[in-house]
C-alpha cells in the first residue's frame, strides 16, 4: 500500500511517517504545494494524507486537482483548523475523511484502515488474526470458529486494538475512539477498565491477549 | 424619575414664590394706582364744587355727608390757617351691603366771601378683601394654566426634541457585543445630540473591533497551538513503542501525555467557545433530543458505573427543536458529563424530558453552588484537576445560541434545566 503524506511541518510529518512506516506501508512525502501537486500528478496512491495549510497554497485545491483529473486516490484530510466548513467543503469536494489535529497515532492508523478498506472493497473480507476471524460488514466475531457475543463498545475495542495491532494504544486514543469525541473531557478513563475486562473473559479461548502497559494504555498482542 | 418631569417638577416648585411675589408687588401697585385716580377724582370734585359756588350757594348749606357723598362746615379762621388738607381710608356703613365699606375721604379748607370751610369729601373705594380674594383665585387658575401648559409641552415638545436621545437610550441595554446588533441613531440637528450619536457609533464600533480581534486571537492562539501539540503527544506516543520503560518511568510518561491530553481539550474548549461565539456553525436540523440523550447516556454509562452512579432517561414526552446537531451534542454531552462527574456515589443522575424542558439532576455536594458563577469560565466547582472549567460556560453559551433557558437550581439536589422556547 502506497501513502502519500502531504505536511509542512517537519516534525509532524516526521511522526506520520515513523508511524505509518511502521503498519508496513510505502510512504512518500511532499512539504509544499508545488511538489505535492507534482506529486499527485504522476503517481497513483491509496492514500493520501492532506494538510490543508501549506505555505504556498491550500491543500483544498490540491484535492480539486486530483478529482478534476479523474484519481480515485483515497484522500484524508489533516488539518490543524478544526473548522466545520473546511471538513464540509473538504467531504464535498471527495475527501474520504477529516482528521483534526492533535490526534492519536492509533486513529491515524484507524483512520488510514478504514479508507483502505472502502477503497480495496475489503469491507467484506474477514480480518484473521490468530485463531480469531472479524467479518466486518456484519460486526461478526469467531474465536476458533464458535461465534462469541460482543456489545459495541467490546467489539470496537477489539476492531481499534486489531487496526493497531502489536502496538500501544493509549487509553485516551482508546476512549476517543469507542465512546466518542465527547467523552474526552471526562475526568480519568479509567472506566474503559470494565470493558476491557469483560473482553478479555470473552476472547479467553483466543490466541490472541489485550495486554495493560502499565497506565499508559493497551496493546493486542499475537500469541 | 424621567427628565421630563425633573423639568415640570422643578418649574412648579419654582414658579409658586415667583408668583405669590409678583402677586404682591402687582397688588400694591394696582392699589397705589387706584389710590390716584381717588384723589385725583376727590380734588376735581372740590375745583368742581368751587366753580358751582358762585351759582349755586346752597351747596354751603351741604352738610350731611352721606348725602351728598361730601359735607361742608364753616371754620374759625385760625383753624383755616392751621388745617393742612389730607386723604384718608375710613369705614362707612353702606345700605345696599349692610355693612361697613372702606371709604376715601378728602378733607380740605376754602374761603368763600371771606368765611372759612372745612370741606370733606368722600367716594366708596375698592374693597380690599374681596381685591385680595379674587385676586388669589385669578393666580391659583393662572398657576394651573401655566403648570399644564407646561407639562403639555414639555411632553409633546421635549419628547419630539429628545427623540434621538430616547431612540439610543431604548436600544443600548439590549445591545451585546457578541452579537452583531447595530445601533440605529436618529438624524437629528441639535449639535449635543450629534455628538452624542457620533461618540456612541464610534465606542460601539471600536468595542466592537477590540472585541473581534480579541476573538480571533483566541482563534488563531488555538489553532497555533494545535501542531506542536500534535507533535508532542504523537512523539512521546512513538517513544512509549520504540523504548522498555520502567514502571515508574511509564507513570510519568502516562503523566506527560494526560497533561497534554488536558491541554488538548483545553485548547479545543476555547476554540469551541470562540466558535460559537463567532457564530460559525449554521447548519440546523430537527434534533430529535429523547433519541439524542439515549445515543449520550449510552456513552456515559461505563463512565458513570465506573463512579457507581446510576444514570436514568425520564421521556415524558417528545422534544423536537431545531439547532444544529453537533452543538445539540456537546449541550447534553457537557450537562451529563457535569453531572456524574460531580455526581455522589450510589445516588443516580437523572435526565427528564418533557415537551419544552430537559432537566439533569444529581446529588453532590450538599449545597447549592453560587448561580451568578456556575456558567462563568474556568469557575471550577471542585478540585478536580481535570475538569477545563469551560464544560458549562459552553453549555450556556450554546443554550444563548438558540435561545434556549438554562438555569440552575438547588434543592437537595443540583438541578440544570433546559427550557425550550415555544416554536412559533
Amino acid at each position: 500500500m502506497k501513502l502519500l503524506i502531504i505536511e509542512d511541518e517537519p516534525e509532524m510529518l516526521e511522526n506520520m511517517v515513523q508511524t505509518l512506516e511502521r503498519q508496513h506501508y510505502v510512504v512518500e512525502t511532499a512539504s509544499d504545494y508545488k511538489s505535492a501537486l507534482h506529486k499527485i500528478g504522476v503517481y497513483d496512491y491509496d492514500c493520501i494524507l492532506l494538510d490543508i495549510t501549506l505555505p504556498d497554497g491550500n491543500g483544498l485545491e490540491l484535492l480539486k486537482a486530483l478529482k478534476s483529473s479523474g484519481k480515485d486516490d483515497g484522500v484524508i484530510i489533516v488539518s490543524a483548523k478544526d473548522s466545520l466548513d473546511d471538513r464540509l467543503e473538504g467531504l464535498n469536494l471527495g475527501a474520504d475523511d477529516y482528521l483534526p489535529k492533535p490526534f492519536h497515532m492509533a486513529e491515524l492508523h484507524a483512520r488510514v484502515k478504514a479508507v483502505l478498506r472502502r477503497r480495496h472493497f475489503e469491507g467484506n473480507q474477514q480480518i484473521n488474526i490468530g485463531n480469531v476471524a472479524v467479518a466486518p460488514e456484519s460486526r461478526e466475531v469467531k474465536v476458533d470458529g464458535n461465534p462469541i457475543v460482543l456489545n459495541r463498545k467490546e467489539y470496537d475495542i477489539l476492531m481499534y486494538l486489531i487496526t493497531n495491532k502489536k502496538r500501544l494504544v493509549t487509553k485516551s486514543a482508546l476512549a476517543e475512539h469507542v465512546w466518542g469525541d465527547h467523552i474526552d473531557q471526562a475526568d480519568s478513563f479509567d472506566f474503559i477498565y470494565s470493558q476491557i475486562k469483560n473482553l478479555r473473559k470473552k476472547l479467553e479461548h483466543a490466541t490472541i491477549t489485550i495486554e495493560a502497559v502499565y497506565g499508559v494504555g493497551y496493546k493486542l498482542e499475537v500469541m | 424619575m424621567k427628565l421630563l418631569n425633573h423639568t415640570s417638577k422643578y418649574l412648579a416648585i419654582l414658579l409658586v414664590p415667583l408668583i405669590t411675589i409678583w402677586a404682591f408687588i402687582f397688588y400694591y401697585a394696582m392699589l397705589d394706582e387706584i389710590y390716584d385716580s381717588l384723589d385725583d377724582g376727590l380734588e376735581n370734585q372740590k375745583i368742581l364744587l368751587l366753580q358751582r359756588l358762585p351759582t349755586n350757594p346752597e351747596i354751603l348749606e351741604h352738610t350731611d355727608l352721606e348725602l351728598w357723598n361730601h359735607s361742608i362746615t364753616p371754620i374759625s379762621k385760625t383753624y383755616h390757617d392751621q388745617f393742612t388738607e389730607r386723604y384718608s381710608d375710613t369705614l362707612m356703613y353702606m345700605l345696599n351691603e349692610k355693612d361697613f365699606e372702606p371709604v376715601r375721604t378728602y378733607e380740605t379748607k376754602m374761603a368763600y366771601n371771606d368765611v372759612y370751610y372745612k370741606v370733606k369729601f368722600i367716594t366708596s373705594m375698592v374693597e380690599e378683601d374681596d381685591l385680595i380674594q379674587d385676586l388669589v383665585t385669578y393666580l391659583i387658575v393662572l398657576y394651573a394654566i401655566l403648570m399644564i401648559t407646561i407639562v403639555v409641552l414639555n411632553n409633546l415638545m421635549l419628547k419630539k426634541i429628545w427623540k434621538p436621545f430616547h431612540s439610543l437610550m431604548a436600544q443600548l441595554p439590549n445591545f451585546r457585543i457578541e452579537k452583531n446588533h447595530q445601533i440605529q441613531t436618529k438624524d437629528t440637528s441639535i449639535v449635543e445630540f450629534k455628538l452624542l450619536n457620533a461618540s456612541i457609533t464610534t465606542l460601539i464600533e471600536q468595542s466592537r473591533a477590540r472585541y473581534l480581534e480579541q476573538q480571533h486571537f483566541i482563534e488563531n492562539a488555538s489553532h497555533e497551538l494545535q501542531t506542536p501539540l500534535a507533535i508532542s503527544i504523537n512523539k512521546l506516543e512513538l517513544f512509549l513503542e520504540n523504548t522498555n520503560l520502567s514502571e515508574s518511568e511509564l507513570n510519568t510518561m502516562a503523566s506527560i501525555l494526560d497533561n497534554l491530553g488536558r491541554l488538548t481539550r483545553l485548547n479545543k474548549s476555547l476554540l469551541l467557545l470562540s466558535k460559537i461565539e463567532n457564530r460559525q456553525f449554521t447548519d440546523e436540523e430537527m434534533i430529535d433530543f429523547n433519541q439524542l440523550i439515549i445515543t449520550i447516556t449510552e456513552d456515559f454509562e461505563d463512565l458513570a458505573s465506573h463512579k457507581h452512579i446510576g444514570l436514568k432517561v425520564e421521556s415524558i414526552e417528545q422534544l423536537h427543536f431545531q439547532t444544529n446537531k453537533d452543538l445539540a451534542i456537546v449541550l447534553l454531552t457537557n450537562l451529563i458529563k457535569n453531572a456524574i462527574v460531580h455526581g455522589q456515589q450510589n445516588h443516580t443522575v437523572t435526565i427528564g424530558i418533557t415537551h419544552n424542558s430537559i432537566v439533569v439532576r444529581n446529588y453532590g455536594l450538599e449545597a447549592a453552588l453560587d448561580s451568578n458563577f456556575v456558567f462563568s469560565r474556568f469557575k471550577k466547582i471542585s478540585t478536580d484537576k481535570k475538569s477545563t472549567g469551560l464544560g458549562l460556560a459552553i453549555a450556556k453559551a450554546i443554550s444563548e445560541k438558540y435561545r434556549i433557558e438554562l438555569s440552575y437550581s438547588y434543592t437537595s439536589q443540583h438541578i440544570f434545566s433546559l427550557h425550550f422556547p415555544s416554536v412559533s
